[in-house]
């Protein structure tokens, strides 16, 4: 265990992440300001007007422009970090793609807020779900104190040379954005040693020489360009071994973040809650998990077997650690905070049903869209999701598999 | 391009160059071809200056222009700035 000693501070997730931005060195910051990620940046560009940084920090006219100019930023080799929010990533949607294609190692945090329209500045994860076949890693995280620390981490992924992908590090609007909680913060030279510098791996360049894998006028090369039906497949198929690469990385940080600070979040991947002899459990993303773990709580000290796994990594998907983790539940409860309108269920929902498919004893599955537009999901709510579970159990009977938690009729 | 295509093991990621562009001969994406006459020719050089793809060049031994058809797509720019009519612009396959 850790005999660094940390700091506790008030913060809210922005202003957590925008610690962890700070201490992790980095060269550029390209953003454009949205709500609720607004913080991130404006407490960024103060470090940088009080001189605590060295970051280069360039304000653009919109997201599209913002993540174009983190790409250029990283291609030649600098750590890169920005951060957005519901329209504000929509915006930068076709540079996301040109990103990951790219290869460039961005950190970016998504403070998750609904889509328009109509105009809605609270929680809900239809941004970066729509964005989740970008070729971005993604990790979803409970509280401030793991935005802080994903942070850190998302930094040591994206540049690992196996995996050279962007990262979004998601946190619920407000619930996590704008609101002060106590985060244990490692002194500055703890992360710096932590992370270390990016590593710049080598490629093989236009006279199929071994160059370095960054823009360099005295090691030109063309990165990304074209490529048709004759080589663009190669590429995508890059893409997915690196994702795949992606899985034992995140562990692997994830641990050795572990020995340095003394936290924890599951496996890095997954994390489960009581889930072991659990019979009835949910499944769920982001800062809803915390108040489901309450209600776990409250269903055990009843002698309920209930339980809960929270999906960390959304990309790459933890396929056979989810597999693994629901063996034994007999009822499930996909929660979704999003919709896939005319999907049958939401994003969650399909990922996970899809996981369960040909095993053995497949449990029954429901999903749950709740909290859109940032509708508060209160704990006698989930108590009534794991009620229905067990009605499910007694009844061995599904109604409706697609249900709408919180919604007035 | 006439090599055997490598696999996406093989391959450098985000599409880095690894080969030299020239390799790759744009020639066989062209519908007319140029054909110039030498004796119209006023040897004034324009043509190499608005070829897009530089695949014109002056030899200075025959005194004369080259087409570097592996690379000219015919777009037909030297035959529309040529101030002389030098430069016709043939359909592949059929004779001047």
């Amino acid at each position: 265990m850790t005999t660094i000693k940390q700091n506790t501070l008030a913060l809210n997730g922005d202003e957590a992440v925008a610690l962890a931005v700070k201490q992790s060195d980095v060269d550029v910051v390209a953003a454009y300001p949205i709500t609720p990620q607004t913080i991130i940046v404006e407490k960024f560009s103060e470090y940088i007007a009080d001189g605590e940084v060295e970051t280069e920090f360039v304000c653009t006219e919109s997201e599209h422009s913002a993540l174009s100019a983190c790409l250029t930023a990283s291609a030649t080799g600098a750590r890169t970090f920005t951060a957005s929010a519901s329209a504000g990533l929509a915006l930068m949607h076709e540079i996301l793609y040109v990103t990951s294609g790219c290869r460039a190692p961005i950190v970016m945090a998504i403070a998750n807020r609904a889509l328009s329209a109509p105009i809605n500045i609270h929680c809900d994860h239809s941004d970066s779900m729509a964005e989740r076949d970008s070729g971005w890693i993604q990790i979803y995280v409970e509280n401030s104190q793991e935005a802080y620390d994903s942070i850190i981490q998302a930094f040591r992924i994206a540049e690992h040379p196996d995996v050279l992908l962007p990262v979004m590090v998601c946190l619920d609007a407000f619930f996590l954005s704008h609101t002060l909680e106590n985060v244990k913060t490692l002194p500055n030279e703890a992360v710096q040693e932590f992370i270390g510098d990016r590593q710049i791996p080598l490629v093989l360049g236009h006279e199929g020489e071994k160059v370095p894998f960054k823009l360099d006028p005295k090691n030109p090369i063309t990165i990304g360009p074209l490529a048709l039906y004759d080589y663009y497949f190669e590429h995508k198929r890059q893409q997915e071994e690196a994702m795949r690469e992606a899985l034992r990385i995140i562990r692997q940080v994830h641990n050795e973040f572990a020995e340095t600070s003394g936290r924890k979040y599951g496996n890095g991947l997954i994390e489960t809650y009581h889930l072991e002899d659990a019979e009835i459990a949910t499944v769920c993303v982001g800062s809803t998990a915390g108040t489901i773990k309450t209600v776990v709580d409250q269903l055990r000290e009843q002698g309920v077997k209930a339980g809960i796994l929270r999906l960390r990594t959304l990309r790459p998907l933890p396929f056979s650690d989810i597999k693994k983790a629901l063996e034994g539940v007999k009822a499930l409860a996909v929660m979704d905070r999003s919709n896939s309108f005319g999907g049958h269920g939401g994003p969650v929902f399909h990922e996970i049903r899809h996981v369960l498919y040909g095993t053995h004893s497949t449990p029954f599955v429901v999903n749950y869209i709740f909290g859109l537009g940032g509708r508060d999901m209160p704990q006698n709510a989930i108590l009534g999701i794991y009620r229905d579970l067990q009605a499910i159990l007694k009844t061995e009977r599904v109604v409706e598999d697609v249900r709408f938690a919180g919604v007035r009729e | 391009m006439g090599q055997k295509a490598s696999g996406w093991k093989e391959i450098p990621i985000a599409g880095v160059c690894w080969r030299p562009s020239t390799e790759y001969q744009t020639g066989d994406w062209r519908t007319f071809r140029p054909i110039h006459d030498s004796n119209k020719c006023t040897k004034c050089l324009l043509c190499p200056m608005v070829c897009p793809d530089g695949a014109i060049k002056w030899n200075a031994e025959t005194e004369n222009i080259e087409f570097a058809y592996a690379f000219c797509k015919g777009c037909g720019i030297c035959a529309n700035e040529c101030p002389v009519d030098a430069i016709q612009m043939v359909r592949e396959g059929e004779e001047v």
